[in-house]
Parts: C-alpha cells; structure tokens; sequence
C-alpha cells in the first residue's frame, strides 16, 4: 500500500505532497531547526575571517578587511607549528592507539576465563566514561612537583624531583599515553566485535592442520581483521587536521612553556577567541582549518569509495 | 553480552578438542599478565585520587599524595559539602542538565531518525544530505561562540548548557539503522488502522526501540555528566556551575577555592586545598562509578549495533 513509486509522487502537485507529509515534516521541523541555528547560521559567519570583528556592530555590521587576517596569521609564524602539531599528535593517536586496541581485542579474544575477561574489559572500559577534567586531577595527583605521587616515590628512592610542568619535552609521550589509556576500551570493542564474527570452521579447519594458536592469530585473525583496520585508519586520517581539544585544554591549560610541544589548531583557535584582539586571526585560523578538514574528509572518504564501497561516508 | 557468552562458548569447544599444549599456555600467560597490566593501569589512577581525597591535608603538605593514607581525614569532603551554594548548586545544575539534556537528545535521534528512514517520505535522501554535510563541514569556533553570545543570549544562561547538545547526527544515524529493521508492516497496518505518523513513532516504534533508547539515553547522559565546555564558554555566573567546570576552576585556581573558602567561613591557610581538590574530583564522578557496573554492557552493545552500521 504506502510503497508507491517514485513516478506516483512527480504526478502529484506539491502541495499535496506536503499536506499529506505535514506531520513528518512537524516531526523533522526541530532537527531541522536546530541544524539551521547551530550548524548553517555559523557556516554564513566564515565571512568573519574577512572582516575586523566589533562585536558592538555584529557580524554584518563590521568592515570588510580582505586577507588582512590572514595576513597576520601567516605573519606570526604559528600557523605552521600549530598545524604540525595537530597532524603528528593525531598520527601518533592513530597509530599507538590502534595497536594496542588490536593487540587487547586479539588478547581478550583467545584468552580463556571468562570471568577474569570480563573484569579486565570493564576496567579497560572505565576511563572512557571520565572528562578530561578528571584525567587532569588524576595527572596533577601524580605529577606535581611538590605534591605528585612520581615525585613523592622518586624522593624516597633518593632521586630528584621532575617538574613536567616548566619542561615540554615529556609532553608528547604523556598525551599520547593519555590518550591511548582513554580509548582502549572503546576502541576495543569494534575489533572484537569483527574477531566474534570470524567464521569459526576456519579455527576448527587449523586446529585439525595442527595449526598453533600464533599461526592462527597471524594467518586467521589478523587477516581477517584488515578491512576494518583499513576502514578505521582512513575514517580516522579522515579528521587528522581536528584535534582533541578536551585533551590538550585540559592537561595543559594554557601554560606557555609546554605550548611549543603542545599547543594544536584547536587551542590556538580558542585562546585566540578569548582575548578579544586576536578575533580576526582566531576565525581565519577557523576558517583554514574548516576547509583543510572539509578536503581531506572528501579525499580520504573517496579513497574508501574505491576500496570497499560499503564504508564510505556517503 | 550475546558476544561474551558466544566466545566462552567457543572456548569451551575448543578447550574439549584440544587439551592444554604448550602453545595455548604460552598464549593465556602473557595474555592474562598483559590483561592484568592494562586492568591496573586503568583502575590505579582512581585508587590514587581516592587516597588522596581521604589524607589529612597536614600529610599532604609535608609528605605529599601517596600510595596509602596515612593519617584519614574526612575535611575535604566535610568543606566540599559545606558550601550548599556552590557544590551542591552545581551537582543540582549537573543533574537538570542531564535529565532534560538526555531526554531531549532521545527523542531528537528517534524522531528523526524514524522520519529518515520511512520508504515512503518523499524528501528523505535531500533531509539525509542536509544533516549529514554537517559533519563534513562547520562554520568552526568563532562564528559559533559569536551567534550564541551576541545573538542569541546564551551568555549565563542555563539554556546554553542544554541547547547545543541535542541533536547529534552519529545518534540520528544509528536510531536511524535500528529503526529501519522493524518491519515496515507495523507502520502499514497501524497507517490502515487510521493512526498518524506521530502516534505510529510515539506508541509503536519506541516500544520497539528500547534497547536503543537504553543505549543513546546512556551516550547522551554521559556526555551532559561530562561537560565542562558549554560552561566554560557560556557561563560566568558560579551559581550556574556545572560539576566538570567547578572541578576545573578548582584543579585551576587558587581563586575559585578562595571563594569558597570565604562561603564557609574558613581562613584560607587552613583550608584544606589538596584534600579538597581530590574530594571534588571523587564527589564528580561518584555517581559513574556507582552505576557503571550496571551499564556498561549497554554500551559496548550500543557501540557494536552503531560500528557495524554507521
């Protein structure tokens, strides 16, 4: 009855199109709105990174300024360590947190004692349910210079203190552990999911080859795995220019020592935003990296597109 | 869950054909030391903050956070729970955040998600395409924090907490693939019955739907728990703290817990700074760590029904 073809619909005028729809348009209408609000309206402020910002005279009100802001973006010379930033803590991300994903998925796959796993893979999972609020407590717990825990061992084993707060060096490997800690138990579970549903005759085929259990891990699991590894890497790299600004706000607040080491496009944008003077470089860095991300999102999704159409975004 | 039971089973098989050999031993001891390392570097951290919140400040001061508790104090609760102004107002605000911030995310995924997925909505792949370009690209930072603060009024707004978060197009998503697998015969048969659209969503489709709802309602609930950005760009005002953001103000300045050393009444060298801080960190995340053991299963359920299909 209400599959009707598409041709029905072109036959019938538009008006009664829409009344016989109008309730699943009145169900569509505050998606739709709040879209338009939060996500449309702000699109149609990019103009902003071509005009000197009063926020007295708004968004149309201000004077256009051309490249004015870019100019002075591209002057102050932070546009490309911001950048670099960004993409090597996110390809650092990418790559240390898939592997360890793999390797517990595969460990919590062929380990036996259902019980001890079951434990394991809740406690995994627990850091993924705290803010980054609370990861920066538990980070001031254990580094402070006077009071950290680090500190107050290496004290009693006769070593000196460290500050990893006046020195940004440790940085880089403390965030990607951060980071890799948080999402191990989330990013776990779609690869056990993909080893759950590996076809079992295949292990039962091996077992009776007299395959050991490496073999089978290296010659069944792992392969098996690959589409999804492929799949996961290119979604990811998808986003590499969009940085966690949860982790990096948070853990290093806006010290200046660390910044050289740890300040991404991110947190640039936003500091930039919260001293006023700063507004016109701070939406031409937005801008930038909007339409960096918009192009590498449509390059790598066509990459999926050709390798297995299935995945792609759209 | 299906999985877990799924694998034991599968051990099981695999446990009666072949018997202990060497290389499955090997296997299970370093799996079980790794599952064993990874386990207590996850929980650890939390032990350490617990501690920490339980040690009188004198240790603190002189001997700094430690392994153990020392000497047992209750201050730094005692002056968190002091301050029915601040900490409680924020736990309240974190709370009404949540409930109406959840519920409103729900019924925004599955609505919309429902319409979506209807065969016979005409516009649905151009409403498709509407939202999801969204993903693809944004108006960044700026223009938002702008539209929100000068046009909208979200500066000290409690709207500002709830508003922005609602609708997320990786929810809609995944309501949407779960709804398209009900059978499109309940709609039918209720549409010949006379029921329109709405009462067909309302009455039929989230009955159907509850192991969705559990699962969207728990992501959306844990992200309203967990949010300090919303406040942190919208609110000034500390009678409109959220939990996170009144923890961050603490962890960051010596003025936040100045402030609140005035509220109770206490001079500020006495306060009980490192307990407190420690004590607040416990006070935000004790309701998670009070109900995970009962959800966590719902998520990884939700996370396998969204990664498959997204």
């Amino acid at each position: 009855m209400l599959k009707r073809s598409a041709s029905k619909y072109t036959s019938k005028s538009i008006g009664k199109l829409l009344y016989e729809n109008r309730i699943l348009l009145l169900m569509l209408l505050p998606a739709v709105l709040y879209t338009i609000v939060f996500s449309y309206l702000p699109m149609g402020g990019i103009v902003l990174a071509f005009k000197n910002f009063r926020y007295a005279d708004g968004i149309f009100g201000s004077p256009w300024v051309g490249l004015t802001n870019f100019k002075f973006l591209v002057i102050s010379g932070k546009l490309w360590p911001v950048t670099r930033n960004t993409i090597l803590y996110n390809l650092a991300f990418i790559i240390v947190g898939m592997f360890f994903q793999i390797l517990f998925a595969i460990v919590l796959s062929e380990v036996r004692g259902k019980k001890f796993k079951k434990i394991a893979q809740s406690s995994m999972f627990f850091p993924h349910f705290i803010s980054w609020v609370v990861v920066a407590a538990i980070v001031y717990n254990i580094f402070n210079y006077e009071k950290g825990v680090l500190n107050n061992i290496l004290v009693s084993l006769g070593s000196a203190r460290v500050n990893i707060y006046n020195n940004p060096d440790p940085w880089p490997a403390l965030l990607i552990f951060l980071k890799t800690w948080k999402g191990l138990g989330y990013g776990s579970v779609v690869y056990l999911a993909v080893i759950t549903g590996i076809d079992q005759e295949m292990y039962e085929a091996a077992d009776i080859d007299g395959a050991n259990i490496w073999q089978k891990i290296f010659r069944i699991t792992i392969p098996s795995l690959v589409p999804t590894i492929m799949i996961m890497l290119l979604l990811s790299l998808g986003q590499i220019f969009r940085g966690d600004f949860g982790l990096f706000y948070q853990l290093v607040k806006s010290n200046q020592k660390l910044l050289p080491s740890t300040d991404i496009i991110d947190t640039f944008v936003f500091r930039a935003l919260m001293s006023t003077a700063d507004i016109g470089m701070a939406s031409a860095t937005g801008l930038y990296q909007s339409v960096v991300c918009f192009i590498t999102i449509l390059i790598f999704n066509a990459i999926i597109k050709k390798i297995q159409p299935d995945y792609a975004l759209y | 869950m299906r999985f877990i039971n799924f694998v034991g089973d599968f051990t099981m098989s695999k446990l009666s054909k072949r018997n202990f050999s060497t290389d499955v031993i090997a296997f299970n001891i370093v799996g079980y030391v790794l599952l064993f390392l990874v386990s207590v570097i996850c929980i650890f951290p939390f032990y350490l903050v617990i501690v920490g919140s339980f040690t009188d400040e004198a240790t603190i001061i002189s001997k700094g956070f430690n392994l153990y508790i020392p000497k047992f104090s209750l201050e730094g609760y005692k002056l968190c729970l002091k301050n029915p102004e601040t900490i409680l107002a924020a736990y309240r605000n974190t709370i009404f955040v949540t409930i109406i911030g959840t519920f409103l995310s729900v019924i925004m995924a599955t609505m919309t998600g429902y319409v979506l997925q209807r065969k016979d909505f005409p516009w649905r792949n151009g409403f498709s395409f509407f939202f999801f370009f969204t993903t693809l690209f944004n108006g960044g930072l700026v223009p938002y924090y702008i539209l929100c603060v000068r046009y909208l009024g979200f500066k000290n707004n409690m709207v500002a907490l709830v508003l922005p978060s609602i609708f997320s197009v990786w929810n809609m998503i995944i309501a949407k693939s779960f709804i398209r697998d009900i059978p499109d015969a309940i709609t039918e048969s209720a549409k010949i019955d006379g029921a329109n659209d709405f009462l067909i969503y309302i009455r039929l489709i989230m009955p159907l739907s509850i192991p969705l709802i559990a699962t969207l309602g728990l992501f959306s609930a844990l992200g309203f728990w967990n949010d300090w950005y919303s406040c942190m760009l919208f609110i000034d005002d500390e009678s409109k703290f959220t939990l996170q953001y009144y923890l961050q103000r603490m962890l960051g300045s010596v003025d936040a817990l100045r402030k609140l050393a005035d509220k109770a009444g206490v001079p500020v060298p006495q306060l009980p700074m490192e307990s407190m801080k420690m004590a607040m960190t416990v006070i935000s995340i004790g309701p998670i760590i009070l109900v995970y053991p009962f959800v966590q299963r719902y998520f990884v359920k939700g996370l396998t029904i969204g990664a498959v299909k997204g």
